[in-house]
């Protein structure tokens, strides 16, 4: 009789334990259905914001007329915020006299004052208050004089002409944030390498979060500091800003974070038999980590040494920057 | 009684637990597959998640590294191919046994091939690379032989495979299209020869060795005969000069190959040195040599320069990367020289015999 008791007792004591389980495990599946639709629903969201972004394509531009192309090439207007420090004042020159004449604007953000070259004296020594400041400044002073912003490094070497023709056809109304853009974790973020280009709404949507603090703090990161590049991207997401890869027509990146001479390098030990082919885009926006020696070379490289007889049908026209005798 | 209810109701939450535990894992572990896919995209791969960008599937997920053709779409090569018709260019490069891999393989792989007809010369001869056997010894004092017997394996075996006949070393960067350029304005019947034009030493100047040099058929022709009937002698190691001594006898004019607002196009060293204001020392043995106002910064070199020398295999592949790949898109560049005018006139009149699409 204790025996029947007992596994009676076991009997309705597991037919009660399964009960509870199920009972769980019907309320957990219906915590992760619905937490799927939302993720679901969250990343179709996503989906659509293409996470990689490319030039425009041939036949779109064979549709462009003449009258149009003139107009289109000058409602680029962009705008170069070069973040400087003491130290780089050689690189610094270098970039003056190169490729920052082909911007529409160029000015020059330092963390304090140098005698020798004028600058926006940002008064800090920390790159991403820096770069808060610069951004501010670039807004309230030019929001409607330029459509697109582009921050870099002097130690970046940047092709304009290549950056308007790949804005062609994309709108500064929308919320454009790219470059070269790596992910870290759950966070896409453009690095600061490769140069950072914004379409003036997310400017305005960055300007209007840079007031608040827990948004867009000013120290990011408790315990070890966070690069300014990915301090920027956590502030960008909150406005529905996200990062999107720069690749030409054929899938390579545009915005590069090392020299043309190291992508070479590579190439020769990679693939031997194909080394330009396995380089770098034609119509490459940036190249990063160059000597002032090397900007001046890639000057002449680009904007003057080329191949007699080989013509181009662009659906763009930029002329040569008033008094410049390098390109 | 009121405990036990509570107690029952704790085992009941347990029991839910386990199961609400159980069940979790149970969905993380199928979902899991599904949410793994997503991360290991590639930035640069566009075809992995959206099929409705392209039309063309067929990267896969890897780089397609033949990306030239159609980068290169809407480039008109017209006239750089007409050009390659009518100003045929052999090329002879002066390598040896050591170097075959070191430095000539780079010179095959990039600005050889648009050459008409290119022919590596060395010491001995290797079937596989090719390249032709001269059969002297090696070393810098050997030059000047390598160079009369070079030219005239030339002109014994391909005299009538080209117009001009161009010279360069394994380390020297040669851009064809703009050396057709500079040509097309000269007949290969005309006794002359281009390079960078150095003056000591001999009255009208002389070319130097590493930038390269082109001699004209006719200057080739008479070049060959000149040693044959000892007008020339080998008369001095130093290659450029001896061939420079020799052309003035023999009566080759030593060409100007400055474009035309007067910038060099054949290079001694590379873009940098050239390009640097302060690079090459006053001092420097350069600034006595050159024939025409020696000039540093980027009134140095020709926007069409032909040649730099000194260049190492990787700076090789930026060249060509530079000059054949890389351009700003639209820029309406400075220097617009017109075409030659023979070659304007042929080009109208094929397009005028095409039919109208």
């Amino acid at each position: 009789m204790h025996l029947k008791n007992h596994s009676g007792k076991m009997l309705s004591e597991s037919s009660s334990f399964l009960k509870g389980m199920m009972l769980g495990s019907i309320f957990c599946a219906l915590i992760t259905m619905l937490g799927h639709i939302k993720i679901g629903y969250g990343n179709k969201m996503y989906h659509h914001e293409h996470h990689h972004i490319q030039a425009p394509k041939k036949e779109d531009i064979l549709k462009i007329s003449e009258k149009e192309r003139m107009e289109l090439s000058k409602s680029f207007r962009v705008y170069c915020i070069i973040l400087v420090k003491p130290k780089d004042v050689s690189l610094w020159a270098a970039v003056k006299e190169t490729w920052t004449k082909h911007c529409d604007k160029a000015e020059f953000f330092s963390s304090e004052k140098v005698k020798v070259f004028e600058s926006v004296n940002m008064e800090t020594n920390d790159m991403w208050l820096m770069m808060r400041k610069a951004y501010k400044y670039a807004f309230d002073k030019y929001r409607d004089h330029y459509n697109w912003f582009f921050l870099a490094r002097p130690s970046t070497f940047a092709i304009i002409e290549n950056l308007k023709y790949f804005l062609l056809k994309k709108d500064p109304s929308h919320p454009f944030y790219l470059g070269h853009t790596v992910k870290s974790g759950e966070l896409d973020y453009v690095t600061l390498e490769g140069g950072i280009v914004l379409s003036i709404e997310s400017m305005k949507k960055l300007n209007r979060l840079l007031k608040f603090p827990e948004k867009c703090p000013e120290q990011g990161g408790m315990i070890w500091k966070i690069s300014e590049d990915k301090q920027l991207a956590v502030c960008l997401k909150y406005a529905g800003v996200f990062a999107e890869n720069a690749e030409d027509s054929e899938g390579k990146d545009i915005f590069n974070t090392k020299s043309v001479g190291l992508f070479i390098k590579e190439a020769m030990a990679n693939q031997p038999n194909q080394v330009v082919e396995g380089c770098c885009s034609d119509m490459a926006v940036t190249f990063n980590g160059l000597t002032p020696n090397q900007m001046h070379v890639m000057m002449y490289g680009v904007y003057r040494l080329r191949a007699f007889g080989h013509i181009f049908n662009d659906a763009l026209v930029f002329l040569p920057p008033n008094v410049s005798d390098n390109d | 009684m009121a405990s036990k209810s509570w107690l029952n109701f704790l085992i009941f939450l347990c029991r839910s637990a386990v199961g609400f535990v159980l069940c979790s894992q149970l969905f993380s572990i199928l979902l899991g597959e599904q949410g793994d896919t997503q991360p290991k995209i590639l930035h640069n791969d566009p075809h992995a998640r959206h099929s409705d960008d392209n039309g063309q599937n067929h990267l896969e997920g890897q780089m397609n590294f033949n990306a030239d053709v159609s980068q290169h779409k809407d480039e008109n090569t017209d006239i750089a191919e007409n050009l390659y018709q009518k100003v045929k260019i052999l090329c002879w490069v002066m390598t040896g046994p050591q170097n075959l891999e070191k430095k000539a393989k780079h010179v095959k792989a990039t600005w050889a091939q648009r050459c008409n007809k290119v022919l590596f010369m060395s010491s001995e001869e290797n079937k596989d690379f090719p390249a032709v056997g001269l059969e002297t010894r090696e070393g810098r004092d050997q030059l000047c032989w390598k160079t009369i017997k070079a030219f005239q394996y030339v002109h014994d075996h391909y005299l009538e495979d080209a117009d001009w006949f161009m010279k360069a070393d394994d380390d020297t960067y040669v851009i064809l299209d703009n050396l057709r350029w500079l040509l097309s304005k000269h007949s290969p019947e005309e006794p002359i020869y281009f390079g960078r034009r150095f003056k000591p030493y001999v009255k009208q100047g002389y070319m130097s060795g590493g930038a390269g040099y082109v001699l004209s058929k006719e200057a080739l022709k008479r070049f060959v005969d000149a040693f044959k009937t000892e007008k020339c002698t080998h008369s001095s190691s130093i290659e450029d000069l001896a061939l420079g001594r020799c052309m003035e006898i023999i009566n080759v004019e030593a060409g100007d190959s400055r474009d035309t607002i007067g910038k060099e196009t054949f290079h001694p060293f590379v873009p940098e040195h050239h390009l640097i204001k302060g690079y090459l020392p006053k001092t420097f043995w350069y600034w006595n040599y050159n024939y025409y106002p020696p000039v540093e910064g980027p009134g140095c070199c020709s926007d069409l320069a032909v040649s730099f020398h000194y260049v190492d295999p990787t700076t090789m592949y930026e060249l060509e990367y530079l000059v054949y790949h890389l351009r700003p898109y639209g820029y309406l560049y400075r220097y617009q020289p017109a075409l030659p005018e023979n070659i304007r006139k042929e080009i109208s009149q094929a397009y005028k015999n095409e039919d109208p699409k």
